[in-house]
């Protein structure tokens, strides 16, 4: 293919800026940047373009809301609230809705985008988790995106109590008794962060700041650092034909990538246009402004805090009274001890893994789930509990939708929250032992081709066909984990490092990754005579496409 | 002897000062009692006795009066079709004069509230906006904000009040049918009731300014949407352009 000429104006302007910034070079080497085609590598751009806009929808909020807790007498377009008192920031927020020209859709489109992207997060590090994508060299930049999750719920929460509403101010209250259950401190935290007793007046300016300077600027600063990082370190990729831990194959920036991606950033805005323009969301008129005495049936918090409303919600009423003081557990547990539970796993995972396999090797090509089974296994448990904990949190509304009995489902889930995860464990991993055993016998055996052949002799046999070079590739992907040093030396000498204790419990953890191992299978060619024939025709015909495809 | 004192029944409920109010009772004739007797008799009297003095299965209904009885057969939760945890909203069995006659019956056992008058229930009359605060702070709990209705604990549930009538709202306030507590006129003042009714009847009729309402049932529902109509069709478009992407371009 030959390059038509630059045209002249479109050169001129390049000259202009590369005598400027020296950026042809930059530019070339950049913009020739290759990305892996899979769909699972958009899920992350997901979370980037929602957070655009939600940093654009709620710009324009703030050019009405006005986060006073100031009382005044409602007398807007929404007659039905004539003559109630509220706070300023119910006032604005009732004003944005139904007095700013577009007001309602921008507010829904936040709100929208704001379940999108913290699901998008979701989905993502399920991904990066589960092929084993943050291995070394990723490890920081998954604890980056683990915060990036972790200040998104946090920015949730405090936008979900701006509007002031009812259902705000019952999140506040939670919150305060969170912060009150804290033993010793916590009487303190909760009169610094309100300002005094609950509700006061300084809880929703100091969460609008909050909402939007300090979270947001510190997320979008790590999420420049994390599309750094990412930029730097290149993508992982599928394990797959020709692909290999020192090339990235795929898609180069420009222009293939840049109009997928430019394509794809219009789809979540589409969608989240659509969401924002024809599904209702946070009605808060209909909720009326917030009063400590008042509470409403049916009261959740957005998705990503539905798992600690669960939690709170099933938690056994337990508390301890001594010497006139009282210790909460049942706010102290399910509220922080839960999240520190699922938030500790999740932000040491990378470093656990690797001290526990010993495999400080570079990884740029992932793992299938189904050949890291303890890791797909924990982490399946993981969602179980998740799952379940945010289940939980929905209780009264499963019960009056399906006419279950209320405290039916709180027994339910106090069983289920601890068996729910052994089992998905159990499960997961024979899943994933079982799959191995499908690739093994698959790539050294070929695969059953549904042909039956009768042979001379009489007797009848199944002819197996080798699998495509790709599919080769994949079946015989996994790499084995690396065996510890050696506990006991050739001279009987047992190694310092496993010794001691941690080093017992890392060989015990050791073993337990690496015990149910199912060999690779290697590929046997022609050996096995009949039946083992060579590449099966329809295979090249595949192959013959996708070569004209390529040209 | 029984409709001699059934008809003094009436007369007194009639005029005696707490249901004084009731201009419904005043226009029960001799023969609603009647006719409310003998509907008693075949379709209540197996539960709550034969002089509604209540059984082992079904309370009594002296004092009840007039509105409970609305209320209960009106709305089809009577009779009731299995005793449970809670009588479910059916369709009526009877019709509203056999209601009336019932109600007429009842109300002559030994008197009661009495079915509200239609002013009383007006909701064009009522105040909104302190109908609101009253909702929230004393209905909200069990019916949900928006009146969708909520579970208790026990096996029952707060019935949502989508389809209820100003006069069944109103007479549940004041008898507290089933798990619902009574809201007696000191509690909740006839003018604070009409308020409530006229809070509820303008929430439900109102369109929704932002959509698909979603059922209003607040972040459940919000989150079920949210996974899979944004995140799945966005997911469905990550899939479809990288398929219809050519390799290596």
């Amino acid at each position: 293919m030959t390059t038509p000429p630059t045209p002249k104006a479109l050169g001129g302007v390049g000259t202009y800026i590369d005598d400027r910034f020296h950026s042809a070079r930059f530019a070339g080497v950049n913009l020739r940047k290759v990305f892996p085609n899979h769909w699972s590598f958009m899920l992350g751009e997901i979370a980037l373009y929602s957070f655009i806009i939600i940093l654009l929808s709620g710009t324009f909020l703030t050019f009405w809301f006005n986060p006073s807790m100031h009382e005044v007498v409602y007398d807007g377009s929404y007659t039905k609230l004539h003559g109630v008192t509220m706070s300023q920031a119910y006032e604005s927020t009732l004003r944005i809705s139904f007095d700013v020209r577009g007001g309602l859709l921008m507010r829904q489109v936040h709100h929208w985008a704001a379940l999108i992207f913290i699901a998008a997060m979701f989905v993502h590090m399920l991904r990066v988790f589960f092929t084993g994508a943050f291995r070394k060299p990723r490890e920081l930049n998954w604890l980056i995106g683990a915060t990036l999750l972790i200040l998104g719920f946090v920015e949730g929460l405090l936008g979900y109590s701006l509007p002031d509403d009812l259902l705000s101010g019952m999140g506040l209250r939670i919150a305060e008794g969170v912060l009150l259950s804290i033993p010793v401190v916590g009487t303190y935290l909760m009169f610094f962060l309100f300002g005094g007793e609950f509700p006061g007046h300084d809880i929703i300016p100091r969460f609008f700041t909050l909402h939007v300077l300090l979270i947001p600027g510190i997320m979008l600063a790590l999420v420049v650092a994390h599309f750094m990082i990412l930029w730097h370190q290149k993508h992982t990729q599928y394990p797959g034909k020709g692909k290999k831990e020192s090339n990235v194959i795929g898609t180069p920036m420009y222009p293939a990538f840049a109009v997928k991606a430019g394509a794809f950033f219009f789809f979540v805005f589409g969608v989240t246009a659509l969401l924002g323009a024809f599904a209702q969301i946070n009605p808060v008129w209909l909720y009326g402004p917030f009063t400590p005495a008042a509470i409403s049936s049916g009261s959740q918090p957005d998705f990503y805090m539905g798992w600690l409303e669960g939690s709170l919600r099933v938690f056994p009423a337990w508390e301890i009274n001594a010497f006139g003081y009282t210790l909460a557990l049942s706010v102290l547990i399910p509220a922080l001890g839960i999240p520190g539970l699922v938030f500790t796993p999740l932000i040491i995972w990378p470093f656990l893994e690797q001290w526990v396999t010993g495999d400080k090797r570079q990884h740029h090509v992932v793992d299938r789930p189904r050949n890291a089974p303890v890791r797909t296994a924990f982490g399946m448990s993981g969602v179980t509990l998740y799952g379940l904990l945010w289940l939980a949190g929905a209780n009264d509304v499963i019960s009056e939708r399906l006419d279950v009995p209320l405290y039916g489902t709180t027994w339910f889930f106090r069983f289920a929250l601890i068996l729910g995860p052994i089992i998905a464990f159990i499960v997961t991993k024979r899943i994933c032992l079982g799959l191995q055993r499908r690739d093994a016998a698959a790539a050294s055996h070929g695969y059953e081709s549904g042909i039956i052949k009768q042979l001379p002799s009489g007797e009848f046999i199944e002819v197996h066909q080798l699998l495509t070079e790709d599919a080769e590739t994949v079946a015989v992907a996994k790499k084995e984990v690396p065996a510890l040093a050696a506990a006991v030396d050739g001279d009987g000498v047992p190694s310092p490092g496993s010794r001691s204790m941690m080093g017992r419990v890392r060989s015990r953890l050791h073993n337990f990754v690496v015990k149910d191992d199912i060999p690779v299978g290697e590929p046997h060619g022609n050996g096995h005579g009949d039946g083992h024939g060579g590449r099966p025709e329809l295979g090249e015909a595949e192959a013959e496409e996708r070569k004209e495809l390529r040209h | 002897m029984l409709l001699a004192l059934a008809v003094i029944g009436v007369v007194y409920a009639a005029l005696s000062p707490e249901t004084g109010r009731a201009e419904a009772t005043v226009s029960a004739s001799v023969k609603d009692v009647t006719e409310g007797k003998r509907l008693f008799d075949q379709s209540c009297a197996s539960c709550h006795g034969l002089n509604a003095e209540g059984t082992k299965t079904g309370p009594s209904l002296i004092g009840v009066g007039a509105a409970a009885v609305d209320f209960q057969v009106g709305t089809g939760r009577m009779p009731a079709a299995n005793p449970g945890a809670q009588m479910p909203r059916k369709r009526p069995v009877f019709d509203d004069q056999q209601t009336k006659a019932l109600a007429a019956y009842v109300a002559s056992l030994g008197g009661g509230p009495a079915i509200p008058s239609k002013e009383q229930v007006d909701p064009a009359t009522g105040d909104a906006a302190l109908g609101q605060s009253l909702f929230i702070t004393n209905c909200a709990q069990c019916h949900n904000f928006a009146g969708g209705g909520g579970a208790l604990t026990g096996g029952k549930k707060a019935p949502d009040l989508h389809e209820t009538t100003p006069s069944h709202i109103y007479s549940a306030m004041i008898t507290g049918p089933q798990a619902m507590p009574v809201f007696n006129d000191t509690t909740v003042t006839p003018e604070q009731k009409r308020a409530i009714i006229a809070y509820i009847v303008e929430t439900r009729e109102e369109p929704n300014p932002g959509g698909f309402g979603l059922d209003r049932l607040g972040p459940v529902s919000e989150g079920l949407v949210g996974w899979v109509v944004g995140l799945g069709l966005i997911v469905a478009a990550a899939v479809w352009i990288t398929a219809k992407q050519r390799e290596n371009d």
